[in-house]
């Protein structure tokens, strides 16, 4: 749904920045994995497509709010940094398919890498209701660039960090410690939400300790209702077909094993409808 | 007062003049999630193909001035699931759908007409002369008028009589008018413009093109003088042919345009990606605007600024006639 959504307060959370925006009706839909879209640049703004945006927390004060994490990348995220509290924001969602939920309380590990690790804040939460264990992998560049070292700390019975100058924690990448901590927890499953190379690494590993993995991705969607085809990326179905599937629409939730991220940016020639595949020429 | 919004797209009467334009509404459902598609004109498919394709590797989309550069290549299941799935949804929801149809040679194109042909729920069929997405580059239907017109008249052959079929034009072409009109000789009930132009973008940090097809469809309001140029062109030239308005409408004043220029119907493409309500606000816009100017039906202002200079508007000299006892 769309909702006109009023900004209640704006933060800088480490080297990112946060909007706390009034939202009640897709605050109340929100599942932990959502995401939302919002329109940058004002009513006659010349930037036509959405930004999706992760949720980082979900409250029921006013109705409803969402805190939404993002970092600047260009004009339509510098717009976006400069919301002040009371301005309004045009925001479409809750959009995707959030993570599904272990059944039966599980050891569940959380790998998050830069911003990416704000959407498993909220999940953290559904899962500690359930009586999961949670541990946490959080890492980034640089210590700035770790997202929600605190909070996690808070929340999770362990929680790792690392980065790649050594300027907090491990020095290292979060797969670099992800395998002893799946080891040292007996974990269950393992979530992950982090740029495509990241969660190819946390899928790998995940999968040599032969445990479920639900990976979140990160791709650039123009619309985020999917219609617009341009966030696709090869997964393999249910039925062990290839197929271009949209981030937005069947994702931004996928089973690790199942995303071919070593084809991601390309076609891959087994793909449903990959050129040379079926009628060739069609164009 | 409300004004009369119906219009007629060859016979085919629409209970109002907006529709998606193709490929940016998918088959519907995407957009049902938001508002009954009945409040549409009618739905404009995305071009349906022959076999199912995987389209284009990414990145496929990438943010201009005013505007956005897509490379999706016709990403699709194919006639025999849209068949099976998605017409069937539409047709039984009773949703007027004009289906878009893409091909690579006129054989395909006449099977796709076929096969198309005798199914429930086709209110019109689009032909996608031009698509710049496509992967032959050397044959683009929409560039050559005698092309376009083969294509034309083979699908015209096999569709029903009572289907009418538009030829969608591309707007980087010589000459649009000459195309509009091979079309039309060769039995196009009805022409849409514009597709996108193709345009490209270069990403300066990477320093290559930002696209992964290098090049791509440009859209958004940046399009929009274009389309109105070449609406305007056509409807000038063949002044008796309805025309689907299509390029960078984000309002109902840009729908106005392209009505004052000569288009019936006006599709709604890339606004669909910003506001998935932008189809019934836009059919709302427009309604106001010829409200505030004294127009009591839509079909009294397509093509009404081709009227010579000097001259008034035609429905305020029926209003006045029509006051004067």
């Amino acid at each position: 749904m769309q909702v006109t959504g009023t900004v209640l307060t704006t933060r800088r959370v480490d080297a990112y920045h946060a909007l706390t925006v009034v939202a009640p009706g897709i605050a109340e839909r929100y599942r932990p994995g959502h995401f939302v879209s919002v329109a940058v640049g004002g009513p006659h703004t010349s930037m036509v497509t959405r930004r999706a945006l992760s949720i980082h927390d979900v409250k029921s004060d006013y109705g409803g709010t969402v805190e939404l994490v993002f970092t600047t990348r260009g004009p339509g995220t510098a717009w976006l940094a400069e919301r002040r509290a009371r301005d309004t924001l045009d925001l479409v969602g809750p959009l995707g398919r959030p993570f599904p939920l272990p059944r039966d309380p599980a050891h569940c590990v959380l790998v998050g890498s830069e911003y990416g690790s704000a959407v498993l804040f909220p999940l953290a939460d559904a899962l500690l209701a359930r009586g999961c264990r949670v541990d946490f992998v959080l890492g980034g560049a640089g210590a700035e660039r770790v997202f929600g070292a605190m909070r996690a700390r808070r929340m999770a019975t362990t929680t790792t960090l690392t980065t790649e100058d050594g300027s907090l924690g491990l020095r290292g990448k979060v797969t670099d410690a992800l395998p002893s901590v799946i080891a040292d927890t007996r974990a269950d499953a393992v979530y992950a939400c982090a740029p495509m190379e990241t969660l190819r690494a946390v899928t790998a590993v995940a999968m040599e300790f032969d445990i479920p993995v639900q990976v979140a991705v990160e791709e650039s969607m123009a619309c985020g209702i999917g219609v617009c085809m341009t966030c696709v990326l090869p997964v393999i179905g249910d039925d062990g077909a290839t197929r271009m599937v949209r981030a937005c629409a069947e994702g931004p939730v996928f089973r690790g094993e199942r995303v071919r991220f070593e084809d991601v940016g390309t076609i891959p020639f087994d793909a449903l409808g990959a050129p040379g595949g079926g009628v060739r020429h069609v164009g | 007062m409300s004004v009369d919004m119906r219009t007629f797209l060859a016979h085919v009467e629409l209970a109002n003049p907006i529709t998606t334009a193709a490929g940016c509404a998918s088959s519907g459902r995407e957009l049902a999630q938001f508002f009954d598609l009945h409040r549409l004109g009618a739905l404009t498919t995305r071009s349906i193909t022959m076999a199912p394709r995987a389209g284009r590797p990414t990145p496929r989309m990438a943010e201009t001035p005013s505007g956005m550069l897509n490379a999706v290549g016709l990403q699709g299941p194919g006639i025999d699931a849209f068949l099976e799935r998605e017409l069937p949804w539409l047709a039984q929801r009773g949703i007027k759908t004009i289906v878009s149809i893409g091909g690579g040679t006129v054989a395909e194109y006449s099977e796709l007409a076929r096969r198309l042909a005798d199914a429930p729920g086709v209110t019109a069929l689009e032909v996608n002369l031009s698509c710049p997405n496509m992967e032959d580059r050397g044959r683009v239907f929409a560039r050559e008028g005698s092309a376009a017109a083969e294509v034309i008249a083979s699908v015209r052959s096999i569709m029903r009589y009572d289907v009418p079929v538009v030829a969608k034009l591309a707007p980087d072409v010589a000459d649009i008018v000459a195309v509009a009109r091979a079309c039309v000789d060769a039995g196009a009930d009805a022409l849409s413009m514009i597709n996108n132009p193709l345009g490209m973008a270069i990403d300066t940090e990477a320093l290559r093109p930002s696209l992964a097809a290098v090049t791509g469809g440009l859209s958004g309001p940046a399009i929009l003088p274009l389309a109105v140029r070449c609406v305007w062109q056509v409807h000038a030239a063949l002044p008796g042919v309805p025309i689907i308005g299509i390029g960078g409408v984000m309002t109902g004043r840009d729908a106005f345009q392209l009505v004052l220029a000569g288009a019936c119907v006006v599709g709604v493409g890339t606004a669909l990606f910003h506001d998935p309500y932008a189809c019934l606000r836009i059919e709302r816009e427009l309604e106001d605007l010829l409200r505030a100017r004294g127009f009591q039906r839509l079909a009294d202002a397509v093509g009404l600024a081709h009227r010579p200079p000097g001259s008034a508007p035609r429905h305020l000299l029926v209003d006045t006639e029509e006051s004067t006892p």
